[in-house]
């Protein structure tokens, strides 16, 4: 302890000796007591102000001040949990921009508490304030310190129905912690989850609209967890705002994404995917073929009531389907699916209604609703309005006749609206493209890459490795690595 | 503790075992084949005489059989009495004894059974046997291949008229390893193709008959005739119109009752025919069908075929609807046909439909139905079921009655595909640049241990 007050020790410790001395063979309890209780509170006040002084004094863009802080405040961590009332004290008095490291140490120890100490209200607003106003080098020494932290904010925010406070601190947090707008954190699902909670599907936006290209645990130490539940709730965030393509793509990365276990996120996302291709595409598209060879072959085994629904989908018949909904409808609504499935059923009247466009020009309502499966024609006329207003299909009714009449997409594809739409779409596609060059590039010069092409002799046989340390040696001299 | 339940589970298994077989042969779990009322009274008429005088041998009796199961009344016992006397020619009391179960005594007491007769033949059969083996045995020891190889023949012609389709196909693939020649050959496979026929046994028919056609030499028209036939059936058999109708078509002689105990020259015509109706396109059937010199002498022997292929190349799609309707009770009875018959009928009438609208920009449908004698809605259903199969290229307009020509508009279905397309890849590839990265940083799920 470098920079320690002697003299308030000294003062203590004599304090708490002369009392010891007045005190010996006399009675007064209480008063022992209380002098006690004042000692133990005045030492808990002088370690937790000495740890303030600590941080005070090592906090600064030093990284070596930093990392010593750091194990200090590691080790003193026992202390922190024992005099968690002083610590929110503590917390007013330092500065969270210069401090961020003290105060992410402090708050973890005051969230450890149930319910945090100093109360559930202050100990949310100490966290918004520290993700507000935090330090990205410090807080990146501590990244799963961090991420601990946020989510046991949320987890506090969720027992107390205040989902929607969290959403801002939380994507700052998200910002803080991304080294690029491209890197996955393991604060955006957290982020993600609270939006649905929170019912704020725009705000979910926020994060989902920019593309995530890399993962990388050492910068933002993010497990697969979480990779698996940001595509989930993501796809959800995207159900929710009707966006059903962007969905299918979130569901599909969760279920194609490298594994050697079968996790329960995964089947639910299966779950989730299936009725939604039901509902954009018709029918769930088979796997990619670089889906893990432990999803393609149990996957569907753990999902039997919705390969049923695929099945009588499939039909393109409002009875069959509807008996398919019936008979699995209580393992939807435990996987609380039902409304996703309800959809479903919605979506397989248009689907019927888009087929008869492609073989009609003009049909009576009666017939229409004979073909589609709906019982009356003040139904078909309804769904009919809804879908013309949607622009999914183009027809005009006829009431006093009862006639539709279907005609032809009027896009001419001819617009500048239109051309524009491409150029941009062109753009997109060339960005990505160099990405990919440069992904490309990388992995060529990588270590890992030269010195396997390098185990390939002039035959293109994988040698020997004694062979491979010598040649190894060689390519590193070459190559300069 | 587990040895005193486990006779009770056996017994238990057993009893299931035998329930269920039984009630699968009360509710009839085999299947049978049922006529409707309709047919049934056009076939009164049937002209079971001249059908079954083009047969000989053992399809004759097969076919007999088939009939007499269908049908009832006068034509299935007139059917039965034929198939008996037949089957007195032969050698087959099996037959004979189960034919005259199915009589039941209904032709009264000229054609009670003859157990004389039967003893008689069984004893002279069983003697048969016992010399046609005690010969062979002594062909083996003596290892003269010729000798063997018509040993092996012999029995198998004796299983063939006994009946016993199962031994008489060992035997006859047994002469395979004993024969020199090719004309050996070409009889070995030709007795083979027959047993395998009757037992149904396609795959062997389609394996023996590549195998005849490959033997070097093999000259003979009516052989290679006969083989056409059977690999027609095969084709048929399969519900590979296309190749069945190319392979009966491309009989090159008049067959004239050469292979009448297998198929008929009639048969060869309506097979053909109908095949080649429903599977060849405009241009194939002028030129392998209506032009085909050789085949129009097969088609004077039905000439209902003939009139119908006409019509159909000629437009004139009542009547040839009409021809197809009178041939059906027949066909229907047919050994070879009857479960073909709706599939192929149905393949017909889909190409009429889709010839007939063809050329025109707008049809009505009015004047369609009348050509095909149905009514409006049902033709509306069926071209409706036909457009969205995707092969009509039209729209029907319900509220008028007519059926408009639509030509896709290449533009914008060019336009919408590329957007498409170009979605896909953005996706496809971000999915990648994302995989990518995981993987490089070993993001993989293990199990939790």
């Amino acid at each position: 302890m470098i920079s320690i007050d002697s003299g308030r020790w000294g003062g203590a410790c004599s304090a708490f000796l002369e009392a010891l001395h007045e005190s010996e063979g006399s009675q007064p309890h209480p008063q022992h007591c209380q002098q006690r209780l004042r000692l133990q509170a005045r030492s808990q006040m002088e370690q937790t102000e000495a740890l303030g002084a600590t941080i005070r004094a090592l906090s600064g863009d030093a990284p070596e001040k930093l990392h010593q802080l750091n194990t200090q405040l590691h080790a003193s961590s026992d202390v922190l949990k024992r005099n968690v009332e002083t610590l929110p004290e503590l917390l007013l008095n330092l500065d969270p921009s210069a401090c961020s490291l003290g105060w992410i140490h402090l708050l973890t120890a005051v969230g450890c508490e149930d319910p945090p100490a100093g109360g559930v209200d202050s100990f949310i607003r100490s966290v918004s304030r520290l993700v507000a106003s935090c330090n990205q080098d410090q807080m990146l020494l501590e990244p799963c310190m961090f991420t601990r932290l946020c989510r046991r904010a949320k987890e506090v925010c969720l027992h107390t129905n205040q989902a929607a406070r969290m959403t801002a601190p939380l994507l700052g947090g998200v910002m803080k912690m991304q080294p690029s707008p491209r890197h996955l954190t393991s604060l955006h699902q957290d982020y993600l989850q609270v939006c649905l909670i929170a019912k704020m599907y725009k705000a979910g936006l926020e994060v989902l609209n920019k593309d995530i290209y890399e993962a990388d645990p050492e910068k933002t130490g993010i497990v697969p967890r979480d990779f698996l539940l940001y595509c989930y709730y993501g796809g959800m965030i995207y159900i929710g705002l009707k966006q059903w393509s962007k969905a299918l793509e979130l569901f599909l990365h969760a279920i194609s994404a490298p594994t050697v276990a079968l996790s329960a996120i995964t089947v639910e996302a299966f779950k989730k995917y299936s009725v939604v291709a039901l509902i954009h595409h018709g029918r769930v598209p088979p796997f990619p073929k670089y889906t893990s060879s432990v999803v393609q072959r149990h996957l569907k085994l753990c999902a039997q009531p919705y390969t049923e629904l695929e099945t009588a989908y499939i039909t393109r018949k409002m009875d069959v389907l509807k008996a398919a909904v019936e008979k699995h409808s209580a393992a939807f609504v435990k996987d609380k699916n039902l409304g996703l499935v309800k959809q479903c059923l919605n979506s397989l009247c248009k689907r019927n209604i888009q087929q008869l466009t492609q073989t009609y020009l003009t049909l009576s309502l009666e017939d229409i609703a004979s073909e589609v499966g709906l019982v009356s024609s003040q139904d078909v006329e309804m769904q009919l309005l809804r879908m013309i207003d949607a622009k999914e299909i183009h027809a005009s009714i006829n009431q006093k006749d009862g006639m539709v009449s279907f005609s032809e997409d009027p896009e001419e594809y001819n617009s500048a609206a239109m051309l524009a739409r491409m150029d941009k779409e062109v753009q997109n596609m060339m960005q990505i493209a160099q990405k990919v060059a440069q992904v490309d590039n990388q992995v060529s010069c990588s270590h890992a890459y030269v010195t396997k092409m390098m185990m390939k002799d002039r035959q293109g046989n994988f040698v020997e490795q004694e062979y491979f340390e010598d040649m190894g040696t060689t390519a590193r001299n070459l190559f300069g690595l | 503790k587990r040895t005193s339940t486990f006779p009770c589970y056996h017994v238990f298994y057993v009893l299931t075992q035998v329930i269920f077989v039984v009630l699968g042969n009360i509710f009839g779990l085999r299947q049978k084949f049922t006529m409707d009322c309709e047919m049934e009274e056009k076939l009164l008429n049937f002209d079971l005489e001249t059908y079954i005088s083009s047969y000989t041998g053992h399809t004759k009796l097969i076919r007999l059989k088939f009939i007499a199961q269908l049908l009832e009344g006068n034509v299935k016992v007139e059917a039965l009495r034929l198939a008996l006397e037949e089957s007195k020619k032969g050698e087959n009391t099996q037959l004979y004894i189960e034919l005259l179960e199915k009589i039941g005594g209904a032709l009264g007491p000229d054609y009670a059974a003859d157990d004389d007769w039967v003893t008689k033949v069984d004893q002279r059969n069983n003697k048969r046997l016992k010399k046609l083996e005690v010969e062979l045995n002594g062909y083996k020891t003596n290892l003269i291949k010729e000798s063997i190889r018509m040993g092996h023949n012999d029995l198998g012609d004796y299983y063939y008229e006994r009946g016993e389709l199962q031994d008489a196909f060992k035997s006859f693939v047994r002469t395979r390893d004993y024969c020199t020649t090719s004309k050996h050959i070409i009889s070995m496979c030709l007795n083979v193709i027959r047993a395998s026929i009757e037992l149904g046994n396609f795959l062997h028919v389609s394996t023996y008959v590549q195998k005849a056609e490959q033997t070097p030499d093999v000259q003979e028209p009516v052989v290679l005739a006969k083989l056409r036939c059977a690999a027609g059936l095969v084709a048929l058999q399969s519900q590979k119109y296309k190749i069945a109708a190319r392979k009966f078509l491309d009989i090159q002689t008049e067959l004239s009752g050469a292979y009448s105990d297998v198929i008929s020259s009639q048969d060869i015509a309506l097979y053909g025919g109908l095949c080649a109706l429903a599977s060849f396109d405009r241009s194939e059937l002028k030129e392998k069908v209506i032009d085909n010199s050789m085949f129009r002498n097969y088609l004077e022997l039905v000439p209902e075929v003939r009139e119908l292929i006409s019509d159909f190349y000629a437009a004139r799609y009542a009547s040839c609807l009409g021809y197809l309707e009178s041939l059906r009770p027949q066909l229907s009875l047919d050994l070879h046909l009857h479960l073909h018959v709706q599939p192929l009928y149905e393949q017909i009438r889909h190409k009429a439909l889709i010839q007939y609208v063809t050329p025109f920009t707008s049809v009505c449908l009015t004047k369609m139905a009348a050509a095909f004698n149905t009514s409006v809605p049902g033709l509306q259903r069926e071209l409706a079921k036909l457009i969205m199969d995707n092969q009509i290229q039209a729209r029907i307009d319900s509220h008028n009655k007519v059926l408009y020509a639509r030509h896709a508009d290449q533009r914008s279905a060019t336009f919408q595909k590329v957007l498409a397309t170009g979605e896909a890849y953005m996706q496809d590839t971000k999915a990648m640049l994302l995989r990518a990265s995981l993987l490089q940083h070993d993001l993989v799920q293990k199990p939790i241990v």
